[in-house]
């Protein structure tokens, strides 16, 4: 470890962390808004190929496209499929500019699917509304990015895992901390305002298949943006609105009802049957699914094999070439033919997203964390199923309101404690010449996850999880690394450990039922308006300690009538009275 | 004589596979490295060329998409497959 002593310091007016889909954006928006300002993007893998849309995407879950949508209508949508617990301003500002936003990336170069006088194909999926874009040529969106990004002139620094933030007198965030993971030389870099786009927390509970990294989620998002804002003294919002998905079982990945449902493809059961009404990913989705899963009609499939021939040649080529393009490998090592088989799917381990539910950083319609100087886009930043389209866009508003901030302050002083502290805890590891490997600690942590964590949610289960969570926590004093990659590791499993005990926590505080198998609390079956239609928001108070309190929920901007609030709790399909007991009957 | 703590390895198949005659690694070429996410691959000092280094593959596709040669292989990890 030749350059573990080094510290390199640096200064920039913006520093967005993490260049998947947020940060690219936030970061050519902060340049674009004020060309003067140095900004640097942050990324503990490649820009080039990094995050959830590493190999592209196939589509636009959430476009409000004029003609097909109004932002009222989404914002209506959103707020129905959330349980009423949305900062509407929020969904609303994002639903304003979704347009603009599509039309900017079309303007880059990301193809969107046309029809033939050139409109966008739109295709409904939710329940209500017509929001799905395909992309059926989407694989090149990083490709665009990055040209975009060279282009504004942003300045990138790729392998630098940012572990904590830095924080002036006056509790603002000035600075960012972290280490390269190659070299392991640590990094102080002094800023006026950062973005923290650093994705969901994919890699909190463990996939059912035993295997680390064959999570949902690309596994460089292990939680580090959650974790980086806690520490900060950010308020996170509503975290025990998991993320669980349902996926090709093993494989992981997402099936795609989104692409396959417009073209006919559905959710069934073993008999092949329809018992959910609408595929579009909700908490009560979840809720019918497991249900599905638990019963005697489970498992569940993703069915595709009545479909004609063209239209399942359409779904490969756009399923096997884009997101997630090894599942047609997957599928030919398990001899799993769409023509001829269903695909068996299961419920995904837990996780942190705001992308997909609304688990995330607490940020207002400007990207605005409650920390002055720290702002947060993408599937970290609590604006409820905001999925790629949002990330781009509360990226465009956080590469704004950084910019205005940086544009009228000057740098204000690095504690040099926190730098020293810092410094310490993340080199502990490599200064043992012996003790635990970080992968085995995770493992276990992991196990933990899912053994006391997994919905449902049993109190006593949770109780005991933050034992073991305590104990995972004094293990991590005994880690062991080798080398500069093997510390990144320590430092995520530090990332994963704080991120289980904010779950288990944030799931104990809210004291009823909600959001379907998200927050589905055995001791607390009920949902509660009267004492729970509100935000559960969690810090780090001064004492350190996590605390926990409510916010009261925004005044709605779009009014909800009252028969349209339980729309998403009427998904499952009506029980058909079967064929034998009609004969019997007549 | 104190206990000693030790560590020791499992071992897993590596599921990117290189074909070292197509593999310019040696020539300067480091695109599958630098692409990988996870940052699982590196060069062998042994033949030059790159191989998969460490049991953390997430079965993306960008080393094997973006090699300018055709040099690189991704199954699907054995525990999923």
């Amino acid at each position: 470890m030749p350059h573990r002593a080094d510290t390199l310091e640096s200064e920039y007016d913006v520093v967005v962390v993490g260049g998947g889909t947020a940060g690219p954006m936030a970061a050519i928006k902060a340049k674009e808004r004020n060309p003067a300002l140095r900004v640097l993007l942050l990324d503990k893998a490649h820009v080039k190929r990094s995050g959830a849309i590493s190999m592209g995407m196939d589509g636009l879950n959430n476009a409000v496209v004029p003609g097909y949508a109004t932002p009222e209508q989404y914002t209506k949508e959103i707020t129905i499929a959330n349980d009423g617990i949305v900062n509407q301003a929020t969904v609303y500002a994002y639903a304003r500019h979704s347009f603009t936003t599509i039309e900017e990336l079309d303007r880059w170069g990301v193809k969107f699917e046309k029809d033939a006088n050139g409109d966008y194909a739109m295709r409904k999926v939710h329940h209500m509304g017509t929001y799905v874009l395909p992309m059926p040529e989407g694989h090149d969106v990083k490709k665009v990015l990055y040209r975009q990004l060279k282009r504004a002139r942003v300045e990138i620094t790729n392998r630098i895992i940012a572990t904590r933030l830095l924080t002036a007198a006056d509790g603002s965030v000035n600075g960012v901390m972290g280490f390269d993971s190659r070299t392991a030389a640590f990094h102080v870099i002094r800023a006026k305002a950062v973005v923290l786009a650093c994705g969901a927390a994919g890699r909190l509970g463990l996939p059912a298949s035993g295997y680390l990294m064959g999570t949902y989620e690309n596994p460089t998002n292990a939680g580090d943006g959650y974790v980086m804002a806690y520490h900060a003294g950010a308020e996170l919002a509503n975290l025990e609105c998991y993320q669980i998905n349902p996926l090709i079982k093993d494989y992981n990945g997402p099936a795609c009802a989104y692409v396959a449902g417009p073209m006919g493809g559905y959710t069934a059961n073993n008999r092949g049957e329809r018992f959910i009404e609408c595929d579009y990913w909700s908490g009560q989705m979840m809720l019918e699914f497991y249900q599905e899963l638990q019963g005697g009609n489970g498992p569940v499939f993703l069915k595709l094999n009545h479909l004609a021939e063209e239209t399942i040649q359409t779904i490969e080529t756009i399923l096997h070439s884009n997101e997630r393009p090894s599942r047609g490998q997957f599928h030919a090592g398990r001899g799993t033919d769409y023509r001829r088989q269903m695909v068996e799917m299961h419920i995904s381990e837990i996780g942190f997203c705001s992308g997909h539910s609304a688990s995330g950083v607490y940020v207002n319609e400007r990207a605005e964390t409650s920390v002055p100087g720290l702002y947060a886009a993408g599937d970290m930043a609590a604006v409820p199923h905001n999925y790629m389209l949002g990330a781009f866009t509360y990226g465009w508003f956080a590469g704004h309101s950084a910019a205005e901030r940086a544009s009228s302050l000057d740098f204000s002083a690095v504690d040099a404690e926190q730098v020293a502290r810092e410094r310490a805890r993340i080199y502990a590891p490599l200064l043992r010449d012996h003790g635990l490997p970080a992968l085995q600690v995770e493992y276990k942590l992991r196990r933990f996850v899912n053994d006391y964590l997994q919905p449902p949610k049993v109190t006593r289960k949770y109780e005991i999880a933050l034992d073991r969570f305590a104990e995972i926590g004094e293990d991590l004093e005994h880690l062991h690394a080798a080398d500069a990659h093997e510390l990144m590791r320590c430092a995520e499993a530090s990332v994963i450990r704080d991120c289980a005990e904010m779950a288990a926590r944030a799931s104990l505080f809210r004291t009823e039922s909600r959001w379907g198998l998200y927050h589905l609390r055995v001791d607390y079956p009920e949902r509660n308006d009267a004492e729970w239609f509100c935000h559960a928001h969690l810090k780090k108070d001064e004492s350190g300690r996590m605390s926990h309190f409510k916010r009261p929920v925004e005044p709605y901007i779009v009014p909800i009538a009252e028969q349209e609030k339980d729309a998403y709790d009427r998904l499952r399909v009506a029980p058909k009275t079967s064929p034998e007991k009609t004969a019997a009957t007549v | 004589m104190a206990f000693q703590p030790r560590s020791i390895a499992q071992l897993s198949e590596a599921a990117v596979t290189v074909d070292l005659d197509k593999c310019i690694a040696h020539k300067g070429c480091t695109v599958c490295i630098d692409v990988c996410p996870m940052d699982i691959l590196d060069i062998d000092p042994q033949t030059g060329k790159a191989f998969m280094k460490r049991d953390e593959c997430w079965y993306c596709l960008p080393c094997q998409k973006d090699c300018p040669t055709g040099a690189i292989h991704v199954a699907i990890p054995y525990l999923l497959r």
